[in-house]
């Protein structure tokens, strides 16, 4: 018997395990569940599911189904098992449309016994209460009640204070009243007929006014028209935190327009279901920071990408009833301007990161720039051009370096800045 | 002072007993206003829920909602695709090579795409393409928008489905078939090998189908020489690269002339090359292109001409044919000599739709051994049938015709005889019409059948002998419809589809290459050996064309526009907007007549206080036949005694109303002829214009279109055909370039812009100004705006003729002018053109001038200069001051005076969804208000650097291209970087032709021109 190497999850997967292995199988006894899982994860997880089917059945009790014996054979070697004409295996081939499972011959014997302990195991209940949006609220909860304490406690020590003045101003009155003294208040003009009767003062002060007024009133006519930090509804809500942040995916994998063309491209449905075709449920762990939303709420939004692109996940085929979907474009710029991702993606080098933000932990996309022509200039006015290798910039590199006396060329130094460069 | 006078409302008040009048006087209206009933009744009022100031709560709160919701942006949906297919990029172009083939315009293009939308046609300059896309072929895609297209069959005028065409076509041939009665398949020229196989196998099947063929504007008098000559319907290639002497009698081959496309290998040898170009004589009677380019043009009526062509065959030839003498013989004796000295490297070539004079001009290239003259491999351009067609109306009216198969033919409206074609249809049991929209045929067919556009369908064409080309689809059809082709497969009880069956006829016939390369390059060539030796009885041709009768009258003589060809595209804005390369008139057809003439009867023009120009009107009789109110042109170099008329114009069916613009000359198209006999009559009225050019002379000013002879060019120095203007600099005359009041920018790094113009080998063509409108989403303005002078052409190509015979006598006559009254009596003769004048064309764009005075009168600093060298203008920023055109010297800049998209009052392809999917997406659409003009294709320009960045190498020389040097297939335009030392543009602007456009006000354009020069 091996050694357990997981202790954590030892304990839980022993007492919930232990009544199926005792009735079922004393083989799986000495098999080690957590190893299957790892090399379920690598080896059968693209094509199946423990529960719920793929490409390939559900294989959750799977030992059920077949004998440990023929599920050897059959991981091994599956086309042969069909030509041999075993009548379990020609069945399988035939219900699940004649693709023919891959073969893993490298897989030993006690490696199969391992994917079969597995697959064994009973499915986990889910913890009830432990939904994923209820522990963040609870967080965000959390938080703003220590915020609250603090405050109270400022609030109350504040209050003590006034009280104790007045309570100080009482006493000192009382003093003054006892001695038989009065308190001599000088009269002298109110500070506002003061202020009046100073014209210098009155005329500055309007001047002043005049120029602060118009400084916030610029500011706000400004920002007209930019929409920073607009962060529309969309009709399927697709976390990028979970895509780019968790999962690790570039960018470019989806909106792969950007290297060669002046959009970055919304991908289409068809690179969705390059991962989704076997992602149909959020399976994330309800604890983790990276989810917001309940395990049944992602599945649901995962569920609608099927629904547009027309995918049975039952049958596992392409119905051809397509329903676009109609995002909300959250990047515009005026069409006026022309703007090319392929040059500041591919040529400049730049992360995408750059102007859109931390798009990876952004659970909703947002604008994160300005898009203003003045954020656009500024930056080019920083950015030094990037010539790495690049034989195109050689020649005019040099010459212009040289005629600007710098080491290094901003993009405005290029020529970034011209009005046509961009408006035409 | 009270005044007594007294003022009556009605005759009633003259009533004094009159009991109305009274009432009317107590009562300040005559029904009584209901106020008491509602503000009396207690009840109501009280019950009332809405109170006066919940209502102005209402009012205020509706209106701050309203204007509430106004702040909101709107919000923009992006829709990606479902299953992106691969080569598809959103944002990135592709091109597809196809060919066009519509019965006129034949040509291997490229065709731009974007997100699966064809947007622009591109010359195709693979090696061995037929190549040369002109002003239709580039406007063509636009056609392909057209939101008047027939969107489904119809049948009887009714939807009906394909299958109910298909089984009811099928169901008369069938019956056909029994009744043993004719079927008749008239269409354009197709030239399609897969069609004609396709054809034969349906005459198998059905054996009384006949196959007609018939061109809308015919070529059947060369067709027929050539069979008689060479054994073969087709039509002699030439090559005039190869021509030292080029002589043409009425031959507009540098126009539509045989199919046309001859312009590039023309103005290859124009361009003077060690001191010899070749020389260009034209005898014709309308001014066409090829005789406003040539060296020499003799104004010559047809009648005449045919005369000088058998004067021509006896010198050259040396046979004796007795001939009467024309006015210009001696012209005609010095044509024959110089052809007959250069030898093979001399070829004449008639556009006289006569047979005998058609086989007399291969009798004559045959005498010199014309390398010039291909007849080897011929084209087949034009197939058109004209025995046939009048047999087939005939027929018809005979009631011979039981079924009648039409497709890509409108002769209800091209047939001069449409009556009788339209009385002979109602005797056809079944007539079917494959047709692009609802035409005059399509109104009196049984089943209107929506054919698709070319860029919709598949298709392949033999243009000529060896060269076979592929029509591959580059959009789904738009509608629901269907080509020909499928048609016939159909009724032939095929269910293959026509692309598998092209398919197997294409990798037959392109045996040398795969399909797949086929396709992708668009045509493929192999060697076909043809007859080249002719055999016909070209004396007996002689002594007929000689023996030809003269008519009286006026001679007519019909011709096709360059923007306009036989009216098939008469809906496409762009080419209804394109101003005529020599009249310059757009929105119209006109005869053209004399100066001479005129004067006899009294016709003129004349411009009126809003700049347009105005003209009388005629009606031309031909036999019983009349055509009223044909507006009149006074033609500089038309031939006394003559009136040209374009065709293609006149068309109503399925048009836009805007777009219903000419008279049609089709109706007086008898026999097939260009040129009838009528007479003319001056009629009340007066026609507007939409003439872009007014001023038809350059006043003798040399300095703006310099032009000399080769004798000059050769033996002078350049300084006296290319005279640099010079400026007084501290009283002494320096050169104008070397002075400077701006500080000067240093462009020696980097990329810097400049366009070549070759004023030698621009034919005027205009293929330039339909690319530009494609590339630049140009708006399209419309007669009356354009008659304003108001058009948008970014790119304009000025006509101008000479006042005296030459140019280089304008400019002596200006200079001899002395004295107050001298100069301005002079200057008014000036103003005249000659009757015979020299052309020449000078296209004109923003010259991108480095010293710009744009640029400086902006308040807004919304024109400025690139370091590239292209003026810049960021219409974003233009607030519309217009200062900039006022102080532009070359007035090219472009007001958008209304808001020409998505605006009703502009009905043309901005204004609907289907025609603005033409846009090119990387151009922005102008919007009121802002001024706009040439970029020097600032988005191409761009492309191109990018495209090098993201490949990591340097820019190719020649690699930057602009809309209009790209579609100039002649070579006059060349585009590109002069500090690319590699690049053609470099080499051209150190030629000694070079001059810019007013030198001597130092805006030191980008723009250079090469100075024009003539073999005369």
């Amino acid at each position: 018997m091996k050694k357990v190497g997981n202790h954590n999850s030892f304990s839980r997967i022993f007492f919930l395990c232990l009544a199926f292995m005792l009735t079922f199988s004393t083989l799986s006894f000495a098999q080690d569940a957590a190893k299957g899982k790892e090399l379920f994860n690598s080896n059968c997880a693209a094509c199946h599911k423990l529960d719920g089917t793929s490409t390939g059945p559900a294989l959750r009790g799977v030992a059920e189904r077949h004998s440990a014996d023929w599920l050897h054979k059959w991981i091994k070697n599956s086309s042969g098992l069909i030509k041999s004409g075993d009548a379990a295996a020609v069945k399988v081939f035939n219900e699940w449309k004649q693709v023919p499972m891959n073969s893993f011959p490298n897989l030993t014997d006690e490696d199969i016994d391992n994917i079969i302990a597995y697959t064994s195991e009973v499915k986990a209940e889910p913890k009830p209460g432990a939904g994923g949006a209820g522990a963040a609220q609870g967080a965000a909860t959390d938080n703003g009640v220590s915020n609250m304490v603090i405050l109270g406690a400022l609030a109350v020590v504040l209050a003590m204070l006034v009280i104790m003045l007045l309570l100080v101003k009482k006493v000192l009155s009382k003093v003054v009243e006892k001695n038989g003294l009065t308190i001599n208040e000088q009269k002298s003009l109110p500070i506002w007929k003061a202020f009046v009767k100073n014209q210098f003062a009155v005329i500055v002060s309007v001047i002043t006014l005049i120029l602060v007024g118009s400084y916030f009133a610029f500011g706000f006519m400004m920002q007209i028209g930019v929409d920073k930090g607009y962060e529309p509804i969309q009709p399927i809500h697709f976390s990028h935190k979970i895509h780019v942040g968790e999962n690790g995916i570039d960018c470019k994998y989806c909106h792969s327009a950007a290297r060669t063309s002046k959009t970055s491209g919304i991908p289409s449905l068809n690179v969705c279901m390059n991962c989704h075709k076997n992602i149909n449920e959020f399976t994330g762990h309800p604890d983790s920071t990276y989810v917001d939303y309940s395990r049944e709420y992602y599945t649901a939004e995962i569920q609608k990408i099927y629904d547009a692109v027309g995918w049975d996940p039952i049958a596992q085929e392409y119905t051809g009833e397509e329903k676009p979907v109609k995002w909300v474009r959250i990047h515009n710029l005026p069409d006026f301007v022309y703007f090319n991702h392929s040059q500041h993606v591919s040529i400049a080098g730049l992360e995408c990161q750059t102007c859109h933000g931390p798009v990876e932990e952004m659970e909703v996309m947002r604008q994160h720039s300005p898009l203003t022509m003045g954020w656009c200039i500024d930056c080019h006015r920083e950015t030094d051009v990037k010539i790495n290798d690049n034989a195109y910039y050689a020649k005019i590199h040099e010459e212009l370096s040289k005629k600007y006396g710098v080491e290094k060329l901003t993009a405005a130094q290029m020529g970034g800045t011209e009005c046509g460069k961009c408006h035409y | 002072m009270a005044s007594n006078k007294k003022y009556w409302k009605s005759v009633e008040e003259l009533n004094e007993n009159s009991s109305i009048v009274d009432k009317l006087r107590n009562n300040e209206f005559v029904e009584e206003i209901p106020t008491e009933e509602f503000l009396g009744d207690k009840n109501t009022l009280s019950s009332s829920s809405t109170t006066r100031r919940d209502f102005l709560k209402y009012v205020g709160f509706s209106t701050a909602a309203a204007s509430l919701a106004a702040c909101e942006g709107p919000l923009k949906k992006s829709i990606p695709y479902v299953l992106q297919p691969e080569e598809i990029i959103p944002g990135v172009a592709d091109y597809y090579a196809t060919t066009i083939a519509d019965g006129f315009d034949f040509t291997n293009i490229l065709i731009k795409s974007r997100e699966g939308r064809p947007i622009k046609v591109v010359n195709n300059n693979e090696e061995g393409a037929i190549t040369g896309a002109n002003a239709r072929v580039h406007a063509s895609v636009l056609s392909l928008y057209d939101s008047l297209r027939l969107k489904q069959p119809k049948i009887e005028g009714k939807a009906a489905s394909w299958s109910d065409v298909d089984s009811k076509i099928k169901a008369s041939l069938e019956a056909a078939k029994t009744a043993g009665s004719k079927v008749v398949v008239l269409t354009n020229t197709m030239a399609s090998p897969s069609t004609n196989k396709l054809m034969s196998e349906l005459q198998a099947a059905y054996p009384t189908v006949q196959h007609v063929v018939y061109d809308a504007v015919s070529s059947d008098a060369a067709l027929d020489a050539y069979q008689q000559a060479y054994g073969e319907r087709a039509l002699a290639d030439y090559d005039f690269g190869k021509a030292d002497v080029i002589v043409s009698l009425g031959a507009d081959f540098l126009g539509d002339w045989q199919g046309g496309g001859y312009d590039a290998a023309y103005a290859k040898g124009r361009v003077p090359k060690n001191g010899k170009m070749s020389k260009h004589i034209q005898f014709e009677t309308n001014m066409s292109l090829a005789g406003a380019n040539a060296d020499k043009r003799i104004p010559m009526t047809v009648a005449d001409q045919k005369l000088a062509l058998v004067k021509l065959y006896s010198l050259i030839t040396g046979s004796s044919v007795s001939v009467a003498a024309t006015a210009a013989d001696a012209e005609v004796v010095k044509a024959a000599q110089q052809l007959k000295a250069a030898g093979s490297a001399g070829v004449l070539v008639t556009g006289i739709d006569d047979v005998n004079a058609q086989l007399l001009v291969f009798a004559i290239n045959q005498a010199l051994g014309s390398a010039a003259f291909n007849p080897a491999q011929p084209k087949y351009v034009r197939g058109g049938n004209n025995k046939e067609v009048t047999q087939l109306v005939k027929d018809m009216n005979a009631g011979l015709v039981h079924t009648l198969i039409m497709s890509g033919v409108n002769p209800a409206y091209t047939l001069s005889n449409s009556a009788a074609f339209l009385e002979g249809l109602k005797k056809v049991k079944l007539s079917a019409t494959y047709t692009l929209r609802e035409d005059e045929t399509a109104a009196a067919t049984t089943i209107a059948a929506s054919t698709t556009h070319y860029l919709e369908s598949w298709g392949d064409v033999q243009m000529k002998k060896g060269h076979y080309s592929v029509t591959q689809p580059t959009i789904r059809p738009l509608f629901n419809s269907k080509q020909l082709q499928e048609g016939m497969l159909s009724w032939l009880g095929k269910t293959e589809s026509y692309y598998d069956y092209l398919k197997a006829v294409g990798t037959g016939i392109a045996s040398g290459t795969t399909w797949n390369k086929l396709v992708h390059n668009g045509f493929y060539t192999y060697e076909a050996a043809g007859n080249a030796t002719a055999t016909a009885d070209f004396g007996t041709a002689a002594s007929q064309l000689a023996a030809a009768k003269k008519g009286t009258g006026f001679e007519l003589v019909l011709y096709t526009k360059t923007g306009m060809g036989d009216g098939q595209q008469a809906n496409n804005p762009w080419l209804q907007e394109f101003p005529d390369p020599i009249t310059r008139a757009s929105w119209d057809n006109y005869a053209t007549v004399s100066s001479a003439d005129a004067k006899e009867l009294g016709l003129e023009n004349w411009f009126v206080a809003n700049g347009g120009m105005n003209g009388r009107y005629i009606s031309i009789k031909l036999g019983d036949k009349v055509l009223e109110n044909v507006p009149v042109v006074v033609q500089p170099g038309q031939a006394k005694g003559t009136i040209g008329l374009a065709l293609g114009y006149g068309r109503k069916a399925g048009m836009k109303e805007e777009m219903q613009v000419g008279v049609n000359a089709y109706t007086l198209y008898n026999n097939f002829n260009n040129t009838q006999n009528v007479t003319i009559e001056k009629t009340a009225g007066e026609h507007e214009f939409a003439c872009v050019q007014l001023q038809k002379t350059l006043m003798g000013r040399g300095d703006i279109l310099k032009d000399t002879s080769l004798k000059t060019f050769n033996d002078k120095e350049p300084k006296v055909w290319n005279i640099k203007p010079h400026v007084s600099l501290d009283h002494q005359a320096v050169l104008a370039s070397t002075v400077d009041i701006w500080q000067s920018f240093d462009r020696s790094i980097g990329h810097h812009f400049n366009l070549s113009i070759d004023l030698n080998s621009c034919t005027g063509c205009g293929a330039c100004v339909i690319a530009c409108h494609a590339e630049n989403n140009v708006p399209v303005v419309g007669k009356t705006e354009v008659r304003k002078s108001r058009d948008m052409h970014w790119l304009r190509i000025d006509r101008y003729y000479s006042s005296e015979d030459t140019f280089q006598e304008d400019v002596e006559t200006k200079m001899a002018a002395s004295g107050l009254m001298g100069s301005i009596e002079t200057f008014k003769g000036l103003e005249n053109p000659a009757d015979n004048p020299q052309v020449a064309f000078q296209p004109v764009m923003c010259q991108h001038c480095n010293h710009a005075p744009c640029e400086t009168v902006c308040p807004v600093a919304a024109t400025s200069h690139g370091r590239q060298g292209q003026n810049q203008m960021a219409y974003n920023r233009c607030v519309g001051t217009r200062y900039c055109a006022n102080n532009c010297p070359y007035k090219v800049r472009r007001f958008n005076w209304f808001l020409y998209a998505q605006n009703a009052e502009f009905d043309y392809n901005m204004n609907d969804d289907l025609g603005r999917m033409v846009l090119n997406p990387d151009v922005n659409v102008r919007s009121r208000g802002v001024m706009e003009k040439c970029s020097m294709c600032i988005q191409m320009t761009q492309a191109t650097i990018l495209n090098a960045k993201s490949e990591g190498r340097v820019v190719k020389p020649n690699e930057f291209e602009t809309a209009c040097s790209a579609a100039c297939s002649s070579g006059a335009m060349t585009f590109g970087d002069v500090n690319d030392k590699e690049s053609e543009v470099a080499k051209l602007a150190e030629d000694d032709r070079m001059y810019h456009l007013l030198e001597h006000i130092g805006t030191q354009p980008n723009v250079f021109y090469h100075v024009k020069v003539r073999n005369s």
